[in-house]
């Protein structure tokens, strides 16, 4: 039975192959392309001459000594972003979670309008709003608050969802029998029982913070920039070959830490008790 | 805390009022009639009937998980808790899913109630080690939850709620998550296992055989009231409702004619069984399947043809017809040899029929 399973499949698999591995190889090259191309202008001494101009670092030296700083910022803005909508997200989606009335679903919904409201107005309505403080306005929290408002929502629909399953209302109601507070239960129980869930929230917020541009570029200053604006600057204002060695800082830097951060995520989720 | 924990064997035993308690619900629903039930100290109470029949909204009620109405009062011992959240009420409560923390260890959910009361690091050892055995949960301290079978699991739930020493342990359908096979050994398990620790137990069940082999008494329950309140045994021979003998065993219906009522008595299979004198004007009784004497017709004795035999390994079901009334059921020992179209005779033992009327308001 087996053996007849297996060699239909491989019948079916060696027939339509050809064609299947030809469309991949195609998606594959057409989608690489212009990454290794960005890559090599990045590394080369002449874009216009192409490898003929020989290999060389100075661009990447340059981009670093200019916008070097702003690889820091964006981590930084990035933790920030996370423990940020950790402390508001939590208690905002227990709250959603265990609500029933009508205003708890009407707020739900006004928090995931900045997702869907493009950035700019959202960056916009923070500096009518806010502009006319001008320490804030120029100072790197202004942007972590953009990020904040725009990031929230993916925190708390991931954490509601976990805090809305039957048996962590059970869960709940054994630990108030046994004589818990509010906080020694939500702290104690519920918490670490949503864990996987405020995880997979995390990373969420950590790499939408990180990419984030158009919301940024509304609210940054010449002095707070990101990384994402560092590089709309410098393909903006100076040549090819600078911008593409950006392009490649941002892979060297950032990607390892997202990588990081996803196999943390996924020991987290493989190592919690349920 | 001195003398919090001497030995857990030594739990505090308290007598538990519930005086004229209902619940509404927000949308209108009557969860829960006006209801008096008293319950002994360190005696085991079964709330027993079919799903919403409000016995679990009892059950929260007591434990304080919701509020009841308006002129409700709910007393342990001599103390008023009506008002008394649930985390200050004292009680222990296993629940049907188990409600196990997922992230803890086995001996961290049972000590987890005395972390928060704050006792010392080696007195919650020595509890837990204590409740450990207790409950032949050794070489499992160690595991999660998820690691462990569901019969584990229900007496890591059970050890947690009697970590605390609570005044009144609370058990909602503790076996409804097991298979048929564990769940009978469970049973006579958890059975002794509140004997063994007298603390005053209400044990929510829709499960007549688990609620005659671990309560004291039952309290049978239909639409937001108590139907009737008394020791199993009592229940199942003498129900005073007609609900209470078809929800805790197998009934058949027997009918009487007019002309029967007026004789003070009732027909089956064309003899005539006299009635008992206090029934005498019942338009119908009760028997249950194994008071139905089958045998060789004889003197005195109906006559009945066998519709069906079920072999069914303790017992023979027959299903039979008799003139006068409907198909009845009847349990015979599993050697018997009799056979469908066979004809029998059939007795009834006044003594065993039951009204079918109610005889309590």
């Amino acid at each position: 039975m087996r053996t007849s399973t297996t060699t239909a499949t491989t019948a079916t698999t060696t027939s339509s192959a050809p064609i299947l591995l030809l469309i991949t190889v195609l998606v594959s090259v057409f989608m690489l392309a212009p990454m290794l191309l960005s890559i090599m202008a990045g590394l080369v001494n002449n874009y216009s001459v192409g490898l003929k101009s020989g290999l060389t670092l100075r661009w990447l030296l340059e981009v670093w000594e200019v916008y070097g700083n702003t690889v820091g910022w964006s981590l930084a803005l990035a933790v920030a972003c996370v423990i940020g909508t950790l402390l508001l997200g939590v208690p905002c989606a227990y709250a959603l979670a265990r609500s029933r009335s009508r205003s708890a679903r009407a707020f739900e919904e006004l928090l995931t309008l900045p997702v869907a409201v493009p950035g700019l107005a959202t960056g916009l309505a923070l500096i009518l709003a806010y502009g006319q403080f001008s320490a804030f306005r120029q100072s790197y929290a202004f942007i972590l608050v953009g990020h904040i408002v725009f990031t929230l929502p993916y925190m708390v629909r991931s954490v509601a969802a976990a805090f809305q399953r039957d048996d962590l209302h059970a869960l709940e109601e054994a630990a108030r029998t046994l004589g818990a507070s509010f906080g020694q239960r939500f702290l104690g129980v519920l918490v670490p029982a949503v864990f996987p869930a405020i995880v997979a929230g995390s990373l969420m917020v950590f790499t939408l913070s990180v990419g984030e541009f158009n919301l940024t570029w509304m609210l940054q200053t010449p002095l707070t920039r990101t990384l994402p604006v560092g590089l709309a600057d410098s393909y903006a204002s100076m040549r090819l070959e600078v911008g593409s060695a950006y392009t490649l800082v941002f892979f060297i830097i950032i990607l390892p830490v997202l990588w990081g951060l996803q196999s943390l995520a996924r020991l987290v989720q493989k190592h919690h008790g349920t | 805390m001195p003398d919090w924990y001497k030995n857990i064997m030594e739990l505090e035993r308290i007598a538990v009022d519930i005086d004229n308690c209902s619940k509404t619900y927000a949308d209108g629903t009557r969860g829960l009639q006006p209801t008096t039930l008293h319950v002994e100290p360190g005696e085991v109470l079964a709330l027993l009937g079919p799903s919403g029949c409000g016995k679990t909204t009892l059950l929260r009620l007591i434990a304080g998980l919701e509020s009841p109405d308006e002129g409700s009062r709910i007393s342990f011992g001599e103390q008023d808790v009506t008002r008394r959240p649930v985390e200050q009420r004292g009680v222990g409560m296993v629940f049907q899913s188990y409600a196990l923390f997922p992230q803890m260890t086995v001996a961290a959910n049972i000590g987890y109630g005395l972390r928060i009361r704050g006792v010392d690091k080696a007195e919650e050892r020595r509890i837990v080690g204590e409740l450990v055995d207790l409950t032949r949960l050794g070489g499992l301290e160690k595991k999660r939850p998820g690691e462990l079978s569901g019969g584990q699991r229900q007496r890591v739930a059970l050890a947690r709620a009697v970590a605390v020493r609570p005044r009144v342990l609370l058990l909602d359908e503790p076996l409804a998550a097991l298979d048929a096979k564990l769940k009978e050994s469970l049973r006579d398990e958890l059975a002794e296992l509140l004997r063994r620790l007298g603390i005053t137990a209400i044990h929510v069940t829709h499960d007549q055989q688990e609620a005659l082999a671990i309560a004291d008494r039952l309290a049978v329950m239909r639409g937001g009231c108590i139907v009737q309140v008394g020791r199993g045994e009592d229940l199942y021979r003498t129900p005073q409702h007609p609900f209470v003998a078809e929800f805790l065993g197998r009934v058949n219906r027997l009918e009487r004619l007019p002309a029967c009522i007026a004789q003070g008595v009732l027909h089956l299979g064309g003899a005539r069984v006299a009635c008992p004198p206090a029934w005498q004007s019942h338009a119908s009784f009760f028997i249950r399947p194994e008071d139905i004497q089958i045998g060789v017709h004889q003197d005195g004795w109906g006559q009945a043809k066998v519709m069906r035999r079920t072999f069914l390994g303790d017992r023979i079901q027959l299903v039979l017809h008799t003139q006068e009334q409907a198909l009845l059921t009847a349990d015979v020992g599993r050697d018997a040899a009799f056979a469908p179209g066979q004809s029998v005779g059939i007795r009834i033992n006044p003594e065993r029929l039951m009204t079918s009327q109610e005889l309590i308001a």
